[in-house]
């Protein structure tokens, strides 16, 4: 007879299932990504992923810890790593990146959940500070791949003349990272976590609204900032990462906010065209000072 | 009025035994009987190996405030007092009685003489009658009020959120009218403002006859809750149906209200008609490994094999037999242990149901903050109890846990984390006492 603590029955989620959600969620972008820039972006992907899952399965093998490649969270990394990653990136330097972000920031913190910066993040940082030039070396797809700008560089150099249409931002007919290109392929996969309740409303909304408002009052065009950069990337899948962002929804909505705010701050008066990565990698920091401060008040319970 | 309702989880109801009307299952041939089938000081057992006893006659007599007498559920011989180990852990003395079949009554049962409120809560005790909804409090405890006319509301729980148990369902469709007359009871001895049923809505069958019923009295509210569970906690009860909240440390007296449950509330208009005390109890049969769920009514102490023995015996090897339901229900560890008087349903799960998914690391995913209804954080709660940092888990509000288990439900990591809270909460408890 088996004799354990209840509850008896559990919810069918688990985090693989919660893993492969956001795989599915993302897949529309990778699409998207394909017809824009060719297979070449497809393979810029494998090395991701592969190198992200190797990574982990390695250094969990080589300390002797239960290997945990089978919750996909390290497919996640990966992926999202390569959808932060301009198209002509040296596979080399890609590879790097992936290794950075599963030893670097996700294992030597103690792995999935332990983590306090998010690990593509953290290493698409690490590749702009060190590989600046090719990290920037953008192509624009569809029809013909084409080096140019991203609207974000557009705008800080004032050619806001060259500027793509709004229905072309959308659809990913601009410069910029692989995955990042079209809003509208990432918004599908927003409804998609929405509708599986893998993540909530609160930090993607809140960063958004805010980049959207503050951009406005700052004389910029708020849709151009919202479409451009990796800001739907960033807000929907990077900055929603549970171990690095509050667990209470107040706690979410002040992480939203702080995120925008400083996301506008970086791109407007900062050196680098866009700051989404930096403003994440920020608020991941105090994340943790965040759930602590917007506690809900227990029931019976003062407010602490 | 509009209150904010506290969160919960949506469990999958199974309620598969809705539509069956309670048996009687055959006088069984031994009874073990328990002295502590309450919170509070065990009763003492007042009968001896040997012993003759019949139907309701005192076995076990009240050991304080906090406790109530035992009664004989059958009629027979006492063959032995019994160390038991109880499925909580804890060291009990049961009483064994052989049934002789007859079922003979005792002279002692006979209708209370009730006329004041002293006299009533005396009978309340002398019925045995604990909370029949799943903890077991001495209802006579609830019911004694210091001052009645601090009392506004008698919510009278029929929520019967757990997954499968059907029994208060029943009660309230068979038993409406001992019911309501055991609320006039309440209202009359005690002296409540207004009564609230609250009922979940996805038993509109009950909520529509408890409106008929009631229509005439404008101080009876029938209040429909959603499926979520908990809606019959207690504090979350209270919550819904009064925007009320109990503070630390008190009771729902502190805060005006009463809260019973519906099968309480039958047994004591019941008991005030007839004397009989409590020994028997409806409950529901079912689990993966039960070939015929169903309701049936049993003598208190029967060994809950004989209760699946009646409900067509095993059509799977049990690899988990439940005391209640399965989001706060005890495992046991055997079919031999014996029908308790707080217990509202028996389940056994074969192998599938019975085991769990493996644990893994938390990933902060924020939903057992989300499930919590109390509202508290029971990954951080379990990052305290890890670094065994008290002062942190009482800043945390771990002793407001009711333990009803929605944050290990929806955990994706399948973390243990009310069993965490448990452990957590005497940790806290050891330490206060250590001051």
């Amino acid at each position: 007879m088996i004799v354990t603590c209840s509850p008896h029955i559990r919810h069918q989620d688990t985090t693989k299932s919660i893993m492969r959600d956001v795989l599915i969620a993302l897949a529309p972008a990778l699409l998207v990504s394909v017809f824009v820039f060719g297979v070449h972006a497809l393979v810029l992907v494998a090395v991701c992923v592969a190198f992200a899952v190797g990574a982990e399965y390695v250094f969990e093998k080589a300390c002797g810890k239960p290997i945990t490649i089978g919750d996909y969270s390290a497919v996640v990394t990966g992926l999202l790593l390569a959808y932060n990653l301009p198209l002509g990136l040296p596979l080399w330097m890609a590879a790097f990146g992936s290794i950075v972000a599963i030893i670097f920031a996700k294992q030597l913190f103690g792995g999935i959940g332990q983590n306090f910066a998010n690990p593509a993040i953290t290493a698409r940082i690490v590749l702009l500070i060190s590989f600046t030039g090719p990290m920037t070396d953008w192509v624009t797809g569809y029809p013909d791949t084409v080096a140019g700008a991203t609207p974000l560089t557009l705008m800080a150099t004032g050619q806001t003349d060259k500027m793509p249409s709004i229905a072309q931002m959308a659809l990913g007919q601009i410069g910029g990272c692989i995955g990042e290109v079209s809003a509208v392929a990432l918004l599908i996969g927003f409804a998609y976590l929405l509708y599986r309740k893998v993540i909530t409303w609160h930090i993607t909304i809140s960063f958004i609204a805010t980049v959207a408002v503050l951009t406005a009052l700052l004389g910029q065009n708020p849709v151009y900032h919202m479409l451009t950069g990796g800001l739907m990337l960033g807000a929907i899948f990077m900055a929603t990462d549970y171990s690095t962002s509050p667990q209470t929804p107040k706690g979410r909505v002040i992480f939203g906010i702080g995120c925008g705010i400083l996301t506008v701050l970086i791109r407007v008066y900062g050196n680098y065209p866009e700051g989404v990565s930096f403003a994440i990698l920020l608020m991941n920091i105090i994340a943790p000072h965040i759930s602590n401060y917007t506690r809900n008040k227990a029931l019976g319970g003062a407010a602490k | 009025m509009s209150i904010k309702r506290l969160s919960g989880v949506h469990a999958p109801h199974h309620k598969n035994t809705a539509e069956c009307a309670p048996q009687r299952i055959p006088t069984p041939d031994k009874v073990i009987i328990p002295m502590n089938m309450h919170i509070g000081a065990p009763s003492t057992p007042v009968v001896k190996a040997g012993d003759l006893v019949k139907v309701g006659q005192v076995i076990g007599e009240a050991a304080g405030f906090v406790s109530v007498p035992v009664h004989a559920s059958v009629s027979g011989k006492v063959v032995k007092i019994d160390e038991l180990l109880m499925a909580n852990g804890a060291k009990a003395k049961a009483v064994v009685i052989e049934a002789d079949g007859l079922q003979e009554v005792a002279e002692t049962v006979v209708p209370p003489t009730v006329e004041t409120t002293e006299q009533f809560l005396a009978a309340v005790r002398a019925s045995g009658l604990v909370g029949l909804g799943g903890a077991g409090f001495p209802t006579v405890v609830k019911l004694s009020v210091k001052n009645p006319n601090s009392i506004d509301y008698l919510l009278i729980n029929g929520a019967e959120c757990e997954p499968y148990i059907t029994s208060d369902l029943r009660t309230m469709i068979d038993d409406c009218e001992h019911i309501i007359k055991g609320a006039a009871l309440i209202k009359k001895f005690v002296g409540q403002k207004k009564t609230i049923i609250g009922i979940e809505d996805n038993k509109p069958e009950a909520i529509k006859l408890f409106q008929e019923k009631t229509a005439n009295d404008p101080d009876f509210e029938v209040m429909a809750m959603p499926s979520l569970y908990p809606q019959g906690g207690e504090k979350v009860l209270i919550h819904n149906a009064t925007g009320r909240d109990v503070p630390e440390g008190k009771l729902p007296l502190d805060v005006g209200c009463i809260v019973i449950n519906v099968t309480t509330l039958a047994f004591i208009s019941k008991y005030i008609e007839t004397g009989m005390p409590l020994i028997e109890k409806c409950l529901t049969v079912d689990g993966s490994a039960v070939a015929k769920p169903g309701n049936v009514i049993a003598p208190i102490g029967t060994p809950i094999a004989k209760i699946f023995e009646f409900c067509g015996g095993y059509k799977a090897e049990p690899r988990k037999i439940l005391y209640g339901g399965p989001m706060m229900g005890i495992s046991v560890p055997s079919d031999e242990v014996p029908l308790l008087k707080n217990n509202n349903a028996v389940l056994a799960f074969a192998e599938k149901e019975a085991t769990l998914a493996p644990t893994t690391a938390c990933i902060k995913c924020g939903r057992c903050v989300a499930a919590c209804p109390v509202g508290l954080m029971p990954a951080t709660i379990e990052h305290a109890f890890k670094i065994k940092n008290v002062d942190m888990l009482n800043e945390l509000k771990v002793m407001l846990c009711m333990e009803c288990g929605c944050c290990s439900f929806v955990c994706p990591a399948k973390r243990e984390l009310v069993l965490t809270n448990k452990l957590a909460k005497a940790m806290v408890r050891e330490a206060s006492q250590k001051k």
